[in-house]
């Protein structure tokens, strides 16, 4: 870089051919394997692969007033009550409900909905509702169970109050 | 007698395929990645069979801790410059252009809108050493509601997405969801991890 060519254009040495000093084409990688190595590192620990998935919930509109509310017949309607400490309640019906305590399992929960949509037919209804007790997990894990046993109509409501001493008197 | 001299092969060795190798590696995980968001608390999602992706943009997280703590968080640094002058505005706080920055790059926060100037102050380290109380949900008080109004303004196309711990108690959720419905949002989404299959289910 220093080097300032001092002799004029053409002259060189005794008239020989001017040779351009070869270089070698191999340059020294290392830094830049180091610097490689260093992002792929980086890119590797910082990176998620297991995307996170989500369930779409969909919750009516707040009714109006005046709304009528939607008539169903009631044997179609099976109430899942989220208990705490991870247990089920569910009874078919709405008046005198003879509730029965079961658990997420897929022997439990599951095939009370597969058993009672296969002899409800397509008006079967499902309303969930959490207790206080409950937790988020349980709302998740029985949403879930609604599009394994492929429960089209189902609703999160909130609990009743008759709702709740059924489980006081099931001690849950 | 003549020593015999060992064969040195030279010590360089061709590193190029390697390299080559190194730096499609590179590019793959640079145009993969999509980083770990650093949450100010760990939550543990449940788990589903559900396979929809998350969309990548326009997402505005309401993240529940354990102990029923509830943090905001919406992506798209633009919108969230926008959004805390708005809501500055709205319950008359005036943030400083700097405030205004380091809002827009932050990742979820819980605090009562009080606070926020203070929390924007201090340092990243700083921040991470403060006890946040979470954003107050309750019907006197309801600030989520009021976050997610002024980020629907700011941003139509927001999509509301839950990302709650499983061990979280219902009614903090119960709360969230009422909060979202009183503000005409019926269609959201609850993060979950993927669950391998049915056969698998849950305990």
């Amino acid at each position: 870089m220093s080097e300032v060519n001092t002799g004029g254009g053409g002259g060189g040495k005794k008239g020989g051919k001017i040779r351009s000093k070869k270089q070698s084409t191999r340059i020294d990688m290392t830094p830049m394997v180091d610097l490689a190595f260093l992002l792929l590192t980086f890119f590797m620990l910082a990176t998620t692969f297991s995307k996170p998935k989500t369930m779409e919930l969909v919750m009516p509109e707040k009714p109006k007033p005046d709304d009528l509310p939607p008539k169903v017949q009631e044997r179609n309607v099976l109430t899942v009550l989220l208990a705490k400490d991870n247990k089920v309640v569910w009874y078919q019906g709405i008046t005198n409900p003879q509730p029965t305590v079961t658990n997420y399992s897929s022997t439990g929960i599951r095939k009370v909905l597969l058993e009672k949509s296969r002899e409800v037919g397509k008006k079967f209804v499902v309303l969930i509702k959490p207790s206080d007790g409950s937790t988020y997990r349980n709302v998740v894990d029985i949403l879930d169970e609604m599009a394994i046993t492929n429960v089209r109509s189902y609703a999160l409501v909130d609990i009743a109050t008759t709702d709740t001493d059924l489980l006081k008197a099931q001690s849950l | 007698m003549p020593k015999i001299k060992p064969n040195r092969a030279s010590p360089s060795l061709d590193m190029t395929p390697m390299v080559d190798l190194a730096f499609l590696l590179v590019t793959f995980f640079m145009l993969t990645t999509k980083f770990t968001s650093d949450d100010p608390v760990a939550v543990d999602m449940p788990k589903s069979i559900s396979e929809i992706r998350l969309p990548d943009s326009n997402i505005l997280t309401i993240l529940i801790s354990k102990d029923g703590r509830v943090f905001y968080n919406m992506d798209n640094k633009i919108k969230r410059a926008q959004l805390i002058k708005e809501i500055g505005t709205k319950y008359n706080i005036n943030f400083t252009p700097g405030q205004v920055s380091d809002f827009a790059i932050l990742s979820s926060f819980g605090l009562p809108i009080g606070n926020l100037p203070q929390f924007l102050d201090a340092t990243p380290e700083e921040r991470k050493l403060i006890e946040q109380p979470g954003i107050p949900t309750d019907s006197l008080n309801n600030q989520l509601a009021d976050w997610l109004v002024y980020s629907r303004m700011v941003n139509p196309q927001l999509r509301i997405a839950i990302k709650g711990d499983g061990a979280a108690n219902y009614p903090v959720v119960k709360r969230i969801i009422n909060t979202l419905q009183e503000n005409r949002i019926s269609r959201f989404n609850l993060i979950t991890n993927l669950e391998s299959g049915p056969v698998a289910a849950a305990q």
